[in-house]
């Protein structure tokens, strides 16, 4: 594979003035622009969070910090920083950064793909930075000509004189630009000089991925690579009783048998060697720490949490008192069970671990904590630990967690080869770090004028931070609550939109030992379906139509009310549909984005089947840096909304995990799912997060469509055919 | 010794007789463009063309392609109309199953030159594309029959 430059690489080159790169730091008091040749302005204590360099061979080499797993990083990036530096797009060479300090996401101060903050972590900075290249190229030419700068115009990828009409191109002007001070607070274009932003530019990651060219972290290819396989526990909490490590090393190929944290690993010198010696360990496990947990007693045990008091989040008002002002008080139980990120790429992982060096080549979210844990294990120094970052073959959050780093990390050390360790579908299942399950109980009250007046909610999850190793305080887990409610300084700005005068919210932790992490949304979509689907319990109880009582409750929120306004309009809310057809609304906000979808399904009233035939959505994200990409997430998340709304449930027994491949964990495959259309909404805002917000108004819109259709409210997820039979049979009693 | 025939070349093999021919592909010929996903011929990432006829090669070994003529997404040429009309629709996200669809497309195509919406469905609703770009792929079979009746292409 090709090698990623590393970061000491890069900077020494940098430094060698081998060209003009301009790095820009965020720091607590603003952007800081630095030349990095002569390291004008540069902050004590503080890295760079962004990177380009102009070579005199005219080629701009960027650095993209974050990983590519489909959503179009690598093109939207580089595209900022050319267009605010003018230059010429067939000039640029888009670098995967290595894991480093210099490329942390300011907003997020981790070097992680995450929380849909890639764009807008980055936005500014890029901006800034290309603007600031622009202007000392400028500069570095006019000198040239001994012209004011005003004379002088950037005009993709050359500067040109006016007067004379010569040019130099921006790899002529990169030696002496280096030498140039760098302006702090460089012009930027207005929205209508964009020469490629808000212009669909095609991905520059589907050539290749089309050809079958493209590198995944399973397709890494080392001299004398080495396999690793790994038995796992059947049951949460269960520790092998015996293994026959003889019989396995007996295999030809085998070279060693070595326990790791999730599972004993077997290496051999090939895949079908490790799979024969996993299957001679012949590993004996005792019965785990919960042997009797199934997914019904999961259910039921999170229903009963609901019981418990419960951390008190947030309160608003005097809940209580508006109770017994309200004249009409409705209450709702809602269930969503686990699902798995199930990523088309099972998890895998390479290490090369030497005595002086450690290489690791993973399809990873998280640079950061995968070169952590990396360094931690192979015992090197953090500078002698390089972590390259392949494609990824989706990620949804799973990659985010380094157990396949730990593993390969170990298996290599242990061996002395570079080793890829290679998931089974069923393992990738079996040991996922599912989407949180999580019951919710709403009760809320309309005064006399069927105005909503209180809101008191309680949430059980298992706790996300417990299993990312932070620390959880108060009995309040933020992760859990997104879409509810989040902290003052949080990055996932997801707080709900609606302000009811009265509000509450409880959140119980759940004690069973399921292993959970954020997916794609975190729980915000989770969150989203409970409150967006009570919300249109309480606009029927009301005797209002869905759209114009949220829109009532949105007063203080202009950018909420006109994505519902923008769908309704789009998707001929409000005209009649065929008998069996129905339209559901809903809308949330999170990541800096608000995002609203109307849902038109039908519903066989027979079978119980619902199909989902159109999802209009309505999404305003602030400024648009690549719309195609945009529009292909919100396409994608719709559709993973549709599947994990309609098909997904992992299953549990005997106190682990029953799923374990695409058999029984079903996903929603092209006839399930609808066609999408995205309409983006203008808007002055700045920059939200377009990965994630598709998924999260999906649920509820098609459970207030199946309403709509059938009079059957549909509380527990996913809504299987015996589930809406059940619905429409309770509205009908 | 298995004799196999990928995208026109003849390897001759000393594999296990149960080792499949997605590993043999990926592992021994180091043709990774055909991927492993499920293993069970479930997902449709491991796609490739056997005598012309889309297969899942997690769901044979190496011993029961003997002989055959098989071609994987390398082999595809890079002006195939469906490489070409995957790029221009953009259908790809992860890409992770996009190879192991084209071939199936292009399985599709190439026996049927014109399907209608029905038969793309009925054609295509067996594969698995977690990032959700069915509704691009779709849009992507339209533009590969424009491109191959522009062409008079036969793929």
């Amino acid at each position: 594979m090709k090698k990623n430059m590393t970061r000491r690489t890069f900077l020494k080159n940098s430094l060698a003035a081998s060209g003009l790169t301009i790095a820009a730091y965020v720091t607590p008091l603003g952007i800081q622009l630095v030349n990095a040749a002569t390291k004008t302005g540069a902050m004590d204590g503080f890295k760079p969070s962004a990177f380009y360099q102009i070579t005199p061979d005219n080629l701009i080499k960027v650095m993209v910090p974050n990983s590519e797993m489909g959503q179009g990083v690598k093109t939207a990036l580089p595209m900022i920083i050319a267009d605010e530096l003018e230059a010429d797009w067939d000039q640029l060479e888009i670098i995967q950064a290595p894991a480093a300090e210099e490329f942390k996401n300011p907003i997020l101060h981790n070097q992680l793909t995450v929380a849909s903050a890639s764009v807008r972590g980055f936005y500014w900075p890029l901006r800034k930075a290309g603007a600031a290249g622009r202007a000392v190229l400028i500069d570095a030419a006019a000198r040239e000509w001994k012209v004011p700068a005003s004379h002088c115009q950037a005009i993709k990828g050359t500067v040109v004189n006016l007067k004379s009409g010569a040019g130099f191109t921006y790899g002529e002007l990169s030696l002496n630009a280096a030498k140039l001070p760098v302006p702090q607070d460089p012009v930027l274009k207005k929205p209508s000089e964009f020469r490629y932003m808000g212009k669909a530019m095609p991905r520059v990651d589907i050539p290749e991925k089309v050809s079958g060219k493209a590198v995944f972290g399973l397709d890494v290819d080392l001299p004398d690579l080495h396999y690793a396989v790994l038995s796992r526990p059947p049951a949460y909490g269960a520790k092998h009783l015996s293994f026959n490590a003889d019989a396995a090393m007996a295999i030809k190929g085998v070279k060693k048998v070595v326990p790791t944290p999730r599972g004993i690993a077997v290496v051999a010198e090939t895949l079908d060697a490790a799979e024969k010696g996993r299957h001679a360990l012949d590993t004996k496990w005792d019965k785990g720490s919960h042997p009797g947990m199934d997914t019904a007693s999961i259910e039921s045990s999170f229903i009963k949490d609901l019981e418990k008091p419960g951390a008190n989040v947030i309160t608003r008002g005097n809940v209580k008192t508006a109770f017994n002002a309200a004249s009409k008080i409705h209450e709702a139980t809602y269930y969503i069970p686990c699902i798995s990120h199930a990523t088309m790429e099972p998890q895998t992982c390479t290490a090369d671990v030497r005595a002086d060096q450690c290489d690791i080549y993973a399809p990873t979210q998280g640079q950061t904590l995968g070169h952590m844990v990396a360094t931690q294990i192979s015992g090197l120094p953090p500078e002698k630990v390089y972590l390259h970052t392949t494609l990824l073959g989706c990620g949804l959050g799973r990659r985010a967690r380094p157990d396949q780093i730990v593993e390969a990390t170990i298996a290599s050390k242990v061996s002395g080869k570079p080793v890829k360790v290679v998931y089974s579908r069923e393992e990738d299942i079996k040991t996922d770090y599912f989407r949180s399950a999580m019951a919710h109980r709403i009760k809320a009250g309309l005064d006399d004028r069927n105005q909503m007046i209180v809101w008191d909610h309680k949430v059980a999850s298992l706790s996300l931070k417990k299993h990312m190793g932070a620390e959880v305080k108060n009995g309040i887990d933020g992760y859990c609550l997104w879409g509810l409610w989040d902290s003052p300084k949080s990055p996932a700005k997801a707080n709900m939109t609606y302000t009811f005068p009265n509000f509450s919210i409880h959140l119980v932790l759940s004690d069973l030992p399921i292993p959970v992490a954020p997916f794609r949304s975190v729980q915000n979509a989770v969150n989203a379906f409970a409150t967006e689907s009570f919300m249109d319990e309480m606009a029927h109880m009301a005797g209002k139509d869905p759209l114009n009582f949220r829109l009532e409750n949105l007063t203080g929120h202009m950018r909420a009310s006109r994505v519902l306004e923008s769908v309704a309009l789009n998707s001929n809310w409000g005209n009649p549909l065929p008998d069996g057809w129905g339209r559901g609304i809903a809308q949330h906000s999170s990541f800096g984005t608000n995002i609203a979808q109307v849902a038109e399904v039908s519903v066989d009233k027979k079978t119980g089947i619902i199909q989902v035939h159109r999802v209009d959505v309505a999404v305003d994200c602030g400024p648009v840096v690549n719309p195609d990409p945009l529009e292909a997430q919100i396409q994608g998340a719709v559709v993973l909304g549709v599947s994990t709304a309609l098909f997904e449930e992992v299953q549990f027994a005997d106190g682990g995990v029953a799923s374990g491949n695409f058999d029984d964990y079903r996903i929603a495959t092209m006839s399930e799912s609808p066609d999408v259309n995205v309409h983006i909404v203008k808007s002055n805002e700045d920059i939200g997060g377009i990965g994630e917000p598709g998924i999260m108004p999906l649920a509820p819109a098609v459970a207030n469509a199946v309403f709509n259709a059938t009079g059957g409210r549909l509380r527990r997820m996913p809504f299987t055919p015996e589930r809406v039979l059940a619905a429409i049979k309770a509205a009908s009693v | 010794m298995i004799s196999l025939t990928v995208n026109g070349k003849n390897y001759t093999l000393d594999v296990p007789e149960d080792v499949t021919l997605l590993w043999v592909l990926r592992d021994h010929l180091h043709l990774t463009g055909t991927k492993f996903s499920c293993g069970i011929g479930e997902c449709g990432s491991c796609t490739v063309l056997i005598d012309g006829e889309p297969e899942r090669s997690c769901m044979m070994t190496a011993v029961d392609a003997d002989g055959a003529n098989i071609t994987t997404i390398e082999g595809l040429p890079e002006d195939h109309p469906v490489k070409r009309a995957w790029i221009e629709e953009q259908v790809v996200q992860c890409g992770y199953c996009q190879p192991g669809t084209i071939m199936q497309v292009a399985g599709l195509l190439a026996k049927n030159k014109n399907p209608n919406p029905q038969e793309i469905f009925d054609s295509m609703d067996n594969i698995i594309c977690r990032c959700g770009t069915y509704q691009r792929m779709k849009k992507g079979v339209e533009t590969a029959i424009n491109i191959m009746q522009k062409e008079g292409s036969s793929s």
